[in-house]
């Protein structure tokens, strides 16, 4: 990093970007190699150190206290306090500096607005200044723009310029190519942990696209053809809210058939969490319908849904899939508990919950020594093979594997794979949605590419990946031409619940 | 918080944990980055996740007080409640106290009286409690009958009784993800229900009482209801739902005393008819003894909210939703549905133990006392019995020990019945700081480690 240069992070979810980024702030520590700042070599042991060596950061949630002023938060964690006596707030003297740093900067905020009240790119400008009244140097931003409406881009854009202007430095963690070729004066492209090559802002999308998806040699899962039946789910035209009530699936038209898997690829937070937790019957539908089988499925309950024959693999399963504390064999049961043979009226059976747990981890090949222990104390593998059991010991129509495998061992990725495949085979519709691409090439009969909650293109697994890859950078080959150069991010583009570190 | 994944469970004894330790902290890494992130900082790069992986209060405070789930921390909590009582009778006691002030002179002047008192106190609880040698050995004699032997037994066992249900009622909420404060208010619901039934229905002998019961255990379900309804239809908190319950419960038993036709038509203070005696729990040992069948039903429902919990589909709901509801969820059970369930069923158990209130032997008619304390003890009860029902069971014999104990200990020792209740809660306040009694008594870390680990095994 230079002084007054803006150096662009880029990298798919999941690369390392905020991780990297979290080592410089203090907040990890490197297992390995070291941070030079101005040539020295520097430790940091928390955010304070990294702070007083003129590191800041603005994170991708705001740390802000929405109950406070402007002023209020930008001096919590360095109080002013009156006269050196401690206990006593000096108020006045903070909003001078709160006033005197925005207006240098020309950063506008109101010093006495209360942070709940102001909009998101408001908040975002006052952890700004919150980070420049403690005197930093190196300016972290992460996916800053995540959050934005492409107003608020724009004059985000504007205010790291005259940041820029002022001889500060900045990291600018994104994945979107066209911010990046906006304001970047270098680029660094980082996949899987590593720096896979840097680039100039003049470098095209279509390079930078393919830096950042890669060329990694396909995951090969072994399939024979797939042999397409009836069409088993419809989803017409539905339109799915997130938590925050931000739309989230814009009107998506999807067919599953049976004996096919199509996979949704797109970059995490582009709707996929939402499209399938909508289809489950757990995220209320605004618009559009599902059908399964010719039945219309949406506003069923998720019980009634996974009667109908759907079996779910939920994308985080340690907050959706498993009860941590509950044996293996209670959770092989997890949602198929009051059915014969695991229940009779309202007694379970745990006779045959046993039973049938000793067959599901032979056969599945879980990794424990005993179905009483606790699931949380497997690997992750193997409790995502818990899950991928539970779900495939029941008939399917149609099997829905949300990040089958994130967070699992190359071992048990093999398995899992061949597990989907094999319900494919026989006649199951399966789709998978991963913001792996090479597990959604390596599954699906069809990809789907999910953009802001819509569907961008649908193309065959032996697309280039680099097409691909502008697709799921939301750029469809035809339009790709007419595209706007700096072509800035709604707020439909907002990260999903998951970890985006 | 970077330790305790919320791991309930019994103890388990095979000590295989130091290998399930390293796995369990590998399996649980997502979940410890997302947990200490926030701590490193005050801008700790939050992921998106983490406000759901966070466990919630109710779930650190459940893990905690797994984490020391042993009979070693119990006991030793016991051990340490009665040393800081031993110091506050000496403390409270102004004669003892004074002989303090010429220690240095005649230090055996303080040590002999103080260790008069404390286990005169001491021995008087015991025997008020448990067992009276002077009892036994008048009975060898002839100078008394065998029913004061068994008296000690027989107090203790019907303080014992409503306690266990209050218990139940707090446990099994509690096992649900759900703190009932409302024990005491729910109870009281179930004292009204079962008195008017008592005295205002004319049915025959043993109709009548199955029908008070009922109608007891129906006013604390209907007081159970409302909390649970309000918190799967509007989320409302049920914490503060059930404690402002508790205060309608209590103004509207005080209110209803004295209306016409509940009122003792015989008397001018505030006291309701008296139970016919067709509605009351048959005495188990006599008239001269106060236990009643009372504990045998607590007996039973301590039974059945095991089976419940451990052996029915219900209950494996309402253990999935009380350890991991978005896991319940996703797996098509009904959060909320359960939600009102567990509410239910526990007020209905507060419910049955108000009923042994007024139904049994320690009162028959309506007073604004009649209560006492027992949906609170409950709360204390659950804690110490570790939300396990027979720990219940067992925490609940242990309180109805003290209470029948402590009257003696005043009578005889002239030592408040107040110290009782101070000996019940610094019991529960040494099991909720389990590391403060690991401090004192210098438990081995590595023991420390296995109890953290040893505990998820089927429960």
């Amino acid at each position: 990093m230079e002084p007054g240069e803006i150096h662009a992070l880029l990298g798919e979810n999941g690369a390392g970007k905020s991780t990297l980024m979290n080592v410089l702030y203090g907040l990890y520590q490197p297992d390995e190699g070291e941070i030079l700042v101005d040539g020295e070599p520097l430790k940091l042991r928390g955010p304070s150190d990294a702070i007083s060596a003129g590191i800041g950061m603005v994170h991708q949630h705001f740390m802000l206290v929405p109950v406070f002023t402007v002023t209020e938060n930008i001096m919590l964690g360095a109080e002013k306090v009156r006269g050196g006596i401690s206990g006593f707030l000096d108020r006045r003297r903070a909003r001078r500096e709160v006033v005197e740093v925005s207006e240098r900067y020309g950063l506008r905020v109101d010093p006495d607005a209360v942070i709940e009240d102001l909009p998101v790119g408001i908040q975002q400008r006052v952890e700004i200044v919150k980070a420049l009244t403690r005197d930093v140097d190196l300016l972290i931003l992460d996916e800053p723009t995540a959050v934005l409406t492409p107003q608020e881009t724009e004059e985000l854009l504007t205010v790291m310029r005259s940041l820029k202007a002022a001889g500060k430095s900045i990291v600018f963690i994104t994945h979107k190519l066209g911010e990046v070729k906006a304001i970047a004066d270098r680029i660094t492209v980082i996949r899987r942990g590593k720096t896979v090559g840097t680039a100039s802002p003049e470098a095209s999308r279509d390079e930078l696209a393919a830096l950042m998806v890669g060329r990694n040699v396909r995951l090969t899962v072994e399939k024979a053809t797939a042999k397409p039946g009836k069409a088993v789910l419809e989803v017409a035209g539905l339109v799915v809210d997130d938590d925050r009530q931000i739309r989230a699936v814009d009107g998506i038209d999807l067919t599953v058939h049976a004996g096919e898997v199509l996979g949704v690829a797109g970059v995490q937070g582009n709707g996929q969490t939402e499209l399938i937790e909508a289809i489950m019957g757990l995220r209320p539908t605004l618009a559009g319908s599902v059908t399964l089988d010719g039945e219309r499925v949406d506003g069923w309950s998720t019980k009634r849904v996974l009667r109908a024959g759907v079996g779910y693999v939920p994308e985080d399963r340690s907050v959706d899939g498993l009860v941590k504390e509950f044996s293996v064999a209670e959770n092989l049961v997890l949602d198929i508990y009051d059915r014969p043979p695991f229940a009779g009226g309202l007694a379970l059976k745990p006779q045959a919950i046993a039973t049938s747990a000793k067959e599901r981890i032979e056969q599945f090949d879980v990794r424990t020594s005993s179905a009483s222990m606790p699931v949380g104390t497997l690997s992750g593998g193997n409790q995502q093979k818990v899950i991928v059991a539970r779900e495939l010991s029941r008939p399917l129509k149609l099997l829905i594997a949300a990040q089958p495998t994130r967070g699992v061992d190359v071992g048990s990725i093999e398995f899992i794979h061949s597990q989907v495949i094999h319900e494919r085979d026989i006649g199951t519709a399966v789709l998978v949605v991963s913001s792996e691409l090479d597990e959604v090439l390596g599954l699906a009969d069809r990809v789907a590419v999910m953009y802001r909650g819509r569907i961008i293109g649908i193309v065959g697994p032996d697309t280039p990946r680099e097409e691909i890859g502008l697709l799921m950078a939301g750029i469809t080959p035809e339009a790709a031409a007419d595209r706007a150069e700096a072509r800035p991010a709604t707020d439909d583009d907002v990260p999903t619940s998951e970890e985006e570190a | 918080m970077s330790s305790p994944d919320p791991q309930p469970g019994s103890p388990d004894k095979d000590p295989a944990s130091k290998a399930q330790a390293a796995q369990d902290s590998l399996g649980n890494t997502e979940q410890a980055e997302d947990a200490t992130t926030p701590q490193a900082g005050p801008a700790g790069a939050a992921p998106d996740g983490a406000p759901e992986a966070r466990p919630s209060l109710g779930r650190l405070f459940l893990a905690n007080l797994w984490a020391a789930n042993t009979v070693t921390v119990t006991v030793l909590s016991l051990v340490l409640a009665i040393v800081v009582g031993a110091v506050l009778m000496i403390i409270s006691d102004p004669a003892v106290l004074s002989t303090y002030s010429y220690i240095t002179a005649r230090p055996s002047d303080a040590l002999n009286s103080s260790w008069t008192l404390v286990s005169g106190g001491y021995a008087n609880l015991f025997k008020g409690s448990v067992f009276d040698p002077e009892a036994f050995t008048g009975w060898l004699n002839g100078s008394n009958g065998w029913q004061a032997v068994l008296a000690p037994i027989s107090e203790t066992l019907t303080y014992t009784a409503p306690l266990v249900f209050t218990g139940l009622s707090v446990a099994l909420a509690f096992r649900g993800g759900l703190f009932n404060i409302g024990g005491q208010g729910q109870a009281t619901l179930g004292v009204v229900f079962a008195a008017l039934a008592g005295f205002a229905l004319p049915l025959p002998p043993g109709l009548h009482l199955i029908v008070a019961l009922l109608a007891g255990a129906l006013g604390g379900a209907i007081w159970g209801f409302v909390p649970g309804i309000l918190k799967a239809r509007t989320g409302a908190h049920e914490v503060i739902i059930t404690i402002m319950l508790n205060y309608i419960g209590t103004y509207l038993l005080t209110w209803l005393i004295v209306q016409n036709g509940v009122q003792d038509p015989n008397r001018t203070d505030a006291i309701s008819k008296s139970v016919d005696p067709s509605a009351q729990l048959p005495r188990l040992l006599g008239d001269n003894l106060r236990v009643h069948a009372g504990i045998l039903l607590a007996v039973l429902a301590t039974w059945a909210v095991a089976w419940l919990l451990n052996r029915s589909t219900l209950g494996f709901e309402l253990r999935a939703v009380g350890a991991n509801p978005e896991a319940a969820r996703t797996a098509g059970i009904s959060v909320t549905r359960t939600f009102v369930l567990i509410m239910v069923f526990a007020g209905l158990l507060s419910g049955l133990g108000g009923s042994n209130m007024v139904l049994g032997s320690t009162a028959t008619a309506l007073t604004p006392q009649v209560v006492a304390q027992i949906g609170f003890d409950g709360i204390l009860v659950a804690l110490l019995g570790r939300l396990k029902p027979w720990g219940v069971a067992l925490a609940a014999l242990l309180f109805g020990a003290l209470q029948a104990g402590g009257n003696r200990m005043q009578s005889y020792s002239g030592i408040s019945l107040e110290l009782v209740t101070v000996l019940q809660a610094l019991i529960v306040i040494f099991i909720a700081a389990p590391a403060m009694v690991k401090a004192i008594f210098q438990l081995r870390a590595a023991r420390a480690a296995r109890l953290q680990t040893s505990l998820a095994k089927g429960w």
